[in-house]
């Protein structure tokens, strides 16, 4: 029986007249790379908000590691283990890289008001564990040295990767990111994947959003293919992309000719 | 975050001899403005006392991001609860508190403090809980509404059971004292003359220390991180597992304390309270020591307070005398001129200056070779 | 104690005045997402203004009617509230439209302040009089007394009520400040100017104020240079409780806290068994106004608003 780490099914939500999601699901085994993929307001975001305690569905089952859990309140999501990254970019403007990451290991550390004020020796152990690991993974995602920068002074590029550090920082059972390559260049995506592939191969479980569709072929294991908030396809991302209705959804009808011929 | 002391303490002797310095020109500061005047010392004292407001403020406004109009009450039920606990009141109106101490109310300082604080903090969450998910305008309007009430019961709360003596307030509050040594009378140390004033100031020094030490070491802590993530991005802070709701409980509570002592030191330290000292209009001048001197900030912070607490003074000296002089008469009141000058401080910083006077200096370095980062 | 209907009556009144203070409070929400805290302090200076006005004009011409002279104390009052409102936006509000929400907050208090004490250099602390210039002989009406005056609030306040809302759903500056409140930039886009439309709102806003200014210092027969503060934050909560940024809503709202007050104040003492007093009425307002807030701060006539991420 395969290692599950999120098992979610049945997901609907509705905003007023528009069906963002019908009878949505997905099941990602442990060390998977697992890819959700559509063209534009397909309800890919709007899923990730979902699982991620967001948005409240309106039906829906969530399982996380075996274990039900209910997306009510996001910060216990990130708690039980779903750590993500955003479409946006949500990082902490002003603060430095490093605040940034060391942000993240808040929700596995305990430090009370009480132990800064007498700065008690278990909290001076764990700060200076929190600052060594954040730094670890800034070196990790590559970007250790701007440490001390003004994280709204970082490049695109290294903005998404500190973002990525940020989320690895609260030891997630499962890496969720949102179009984590939109906006970058053909060199800055190899470096990405390469950085995906090396934390897949540490064992963590990642699920993507993404627009890219040779990142998303070359690196997921497999894939959902979102159309109007209902799920088309599942399954490899070579048997997906031969598939009559994503070719459809992606490119209109009239073009199965052409797509399959360039398969 | 803790921008000053890296860069200091390379040399440590240097820190060491700084400090001392500083320390030396603190303890003799009263004496020398007392050649000026009791006034002046007494506005010393003072100082502190805002000084330790506006850092508990500056917990709520500058580290958390939450803007809290009302927050005078914490340092109302401070001063309150020591001069209910302190003086005749209660044991005057309500002969079975009179039967149960006989000797009167007095409380020692190492009670009131704790409970001063505790009390604040209590005051804190039910004040906050209800209020915390409010976005920034609301959550200000409605700070601003608790205050109000709180300022509207303490007036009234003299019917029919007599609590607070409304308007006219409480007399007669203890002076602090440890153990036979009364702060209310001169005392004599190594020679040294300490009137009244002087040894009020003195403590409170200490307490205002102490205060800034705690809110460095909170600054540079997890919390301290939590706040800040809060005020730069609340949804992202939620997203990695930040329990927003707790930690701004927890700076509202944390900053209500020090309101909360303070108001009892200013309580024994005056010897009568009235709903008078705690009106909106004492909420908007700690806020505007916050702004002034660098909202989140704590040696801006402590500018600020200090200016704006002297200042009063300052303009009494010259302001009177000045227009004495030229018209006959005082033709604007200083107490007026302050807080006109206070609203157009607050206009002016906004519009020119939004950091304050003394703002943190920023964080790390801009890379001037890189290109301008589209997001964040 | 006054009868129910007596009550109603004065919460009308009362809710009137709340109104058209709630309404400037709500359009400039609505089209600048900012709280304009001293919105109360314009209405401070109407009145101040206006009685001003109307005793220059009694020591000049003694024996002029009362209703002249009303009318003349509105007419300055109105003016000199719109430049000030004008001033206050341009100086202080504009500068900082992509600031972070804190900053105009802050202006606002700070602006609220200086007018205050500039009210109190001129005016001067006290509580001056003002007089009475309307018949003042009680009129019967169903069990209740009311006055010319509060009459003439409650007729007023429904008139120009429905002159703005005629205002603002029929003409074209009514279009292009609802185009804005939805959207500046598209409404740029569609050939509105967003200054033009924003000073326009400040500018009804403020005659609003003044005119609200006007009969409060007339039904209650005093003004001062603090009047306008708890009026304006009462207006506040009106205007939340309507939904603000709802033009409706902010009508309805003030009514209604109006009402509350009035009854509230007439029945508290029964209800609470004497221990708390009519002085608590301004509580009222204050808790209102956090539980709407709490649990339904999209008001009762607003929209209700999602958090995107």
């Amino acid at each position: 029986m395969a290692d599950i780490v999120l098992r979610v099914s049945g997901v609907n939500k509705r905003f007023g007249g528009l069906q963002a999601l019908s009878d949505v699901g997905i099941e990602i085994t442990r060390g998977e790379i697992y890819g959700l993929i559509g063209p534009n307001g397909a309800g890919k975001t709007t899923f990730f908000n979902v699982i991620t305690g967001l948005y409240s569905p309106d039906s829906g089952a969530f399982e996380l590691d075996g274990k039900p859990y209910s997306p009510t309140e996001v910060h216990r999501v990130a708690q039980a283990g779903i750590a993500r990254t955003f479409q946006n970019i949500r990082l902490f403007p002003d603060m430095t890289a490093l605040e940034n990451v060391m942000v993240g290991r808040h929700v596995r550390t305990h430090a009370t008001a009480l132990g800064a004020i007498l700065r008690t020796r278990r909290t001076i152990e764990e700060e200076r564990g929190i600052k060594a690991r954040s730094l670890e993974l800034l070196e990790y995602v590559g970007i250790r040295k701007y440490a001390d920068f003004q994280a709204r002074t970082l490049s695109y590029g290294d903005q998404r990767r500190l973002e990525i550090a940020r989320a690895l920082a609260t030891e997630p059972k499962l890496l969720a990111l949102d179009e984590p390559a939109a906006g970058m260049n053909a060199t800055e995506k190899i470096a990405l994947r390469g950085l995906l592939e090396a934390i897949s191969r540490d064992r963590i479980t990642i699920l993507l959003i993404e627009h890219d569709v040779k990142l998303v072929m070359g690196l997921c294991d497999r894939v959902t293919v979102l159309d109007y908030g209902k799920m088309i396809a599942v399954g490899a991302p070579a048997e997906v992309q031969s598939n009559a209705a994503v070719i459809e959804a992606y490119l209109g009808g009239g073009h199965k000719a052409v797509a399959t011929k360039a398969a | 975050m803790g921008s000053l002391l890296p860069r200091l303490s390379q040399s440590r002797s240097a820190v060491w001899i700084a400090t001392a310095l500083i320390g030396i020109v603190l303890i003799l500061l009263p004496f020398a403005f007392g050649m000026l005047g009791n006034a002046w010392v007494r506005a010393l004292a003072f100082a502190c006392l805002y000084v330790m407001l506006a850092l508990g403020l500056n917990i709520v406004v500058g580290f958390a991001g939450l803007l809290d109009l009302g927050y005078i009450a914490f340092y109302a039920v401070g001063a309150y609860m020591y001069a209910l606990l302190a003086s005749p009141h209660l044991t005057s109106t309500f002969p079975w508190i009179a039967q149960m101490f006989p000797n009167g109310l007095h409380n020692s300082i190492w009670l009131v403090i704790p409970l001063g604080a505790g009390l604040a903090a209590l005051f804190g969450i039910v004040l906050g809980a209800p209020v915390l998910k409010l976005r920034g305008d609301y959550l200000a309007i409605v700070t601003l509404g608790f205050g109000e009430i709180i300022r509207i019961f303490l007036n009234n709360l003299n019917a029919p059971v007599n609590i607070t003596n409304g308007p006219q307030g409480i007399t007669l509050i203890d002076p602090i004292s440890f153990g036979n040594v009364s702060l209310a009378k001169t005392q004599h140390f190594l020679g040294i003359t300490f009137p009244s004033v002087h040894l009020y100031y003195y403590l409170f020094l200490v307490l205002t220390l102490i205060t800034i030490v705690i809110c460095v070491r909170l600054q540079d802590s997890r919390l301290g991180r939590a706040w800040m993530a809060i005020r730069e991005d609340e949804i992202a802070a939620k997203a990695m597992g930040i329990n927003v709701r707790n930690v701004k409980l927890l700076a509202f509570s944390l900053g209500a304390t020090f309101g909360g002592v303070s108001g009892a030191m200013f309580s024994a330290f005056q010897g009568f309270v009235s709903p008078e000292s705690f009106t909106l209009n004492e909420s908007i001048i700690v806020l505007a020591m916050v702004v002034l001197g660098g909202l989140g900030h704590i040696p801006g912070v402590v500018l600020g307070a200090v200016l704006l607490a002297i200042f009063p003074e300052v303009l009494r000296h010259t302001v009177t005398p000045v227009q004495t002089f030229l018209f006959g008469h005082v033709v604007i009141d200083a107490e007026v001129l302050r807080m006109m000058l206070y609203g157009l401080a607050m206009v002016l910083i906004m519009l020119y200056r939004p950091k304050g006077l003394w703002p943190a200096p920023e964080h790390g370095v801009n890379p001037s070779s890189r290109a301008a980062p589209r997001g964040a | 104690m006054d009868t129910f209907i007596q009550q109603i009556l004065n919460g009308l009144v009362l809710g009137s005045m709340y109104s058209l203070i709630a309404l400037g409070y709500t359009m400039v929400y609505g089209i600048l997402n900012l709280i304009n805290f001293a919105h109360g302090d314009v209405l401070t200076v109407g009145a101040l203004t206006a009685l001003s006005t109307i005793l220059l004009l009694q020591t000049l011409f003694p024996g002029l009617p009362g209703w002249f002279l009303i009318c003349a104390g509105l007419l300055a009052a109105i003016p000199v509230c719109v430049v000030l409102s004008l001033v206050i936006e341009r100086v202080a509000y504009r500068p900082l439209r992509n600031a972070p929400r804190l900053a105009p907050l802050i202006t606002a208090i700070g602006v609220s302040i200086v007018i205050q004490t500039v009210a109190m250099l001129v005016w001067g602390r006290n509580y001056l009089t003002f007089p009475q210039l309307l018949p003042t002989s009680p009129i019967e009406f169903g069990g209740a007394t009311v006055t010319v005056t509060k009459l003439l609030v409650i007729a007023l306040s429904a008139l120009v009520m429905i002159g703005l809302m005629l205002l603002v759903n029929r003409t074209k500056l009514g279009r292009a400040m609802r185009a804005t409140a939805e959207n500046p930039r598209v409404a740029g886009l569609m050939g509105v100017n967003p200054n033009f439309v924003i000073a326009a709102t400040f500018a009804i806003g403020a005659s609003l104020a003044a005119l609200a200014g006007v009969m409060l210092a007339a039904t209650y027969g005093v003004a001062h240079f603090y009047m306008g503060f708890l009026p304006g934050l009462k207006a506040f909560t009106a205007a939340v409780l309507g939904g603000i940024g709802n033009i409706p809503g902010a009508m309805l709202g003030g009514l209604l806290l109006g009402l509350i007050e009035a009854l509230g104040a007439g029945y508290i003492g029964q209800l609470t068994g004497g221990v708390l007093g009519s002085h608590y009425q301004d509580v009222f307002a204050f808790l209102i106004l956090v539980m709407v807030l709490i649990f339904r701060p999209s008001g009762l006539l607003g929209e209700r608003v999602a958090d995107r991420a």
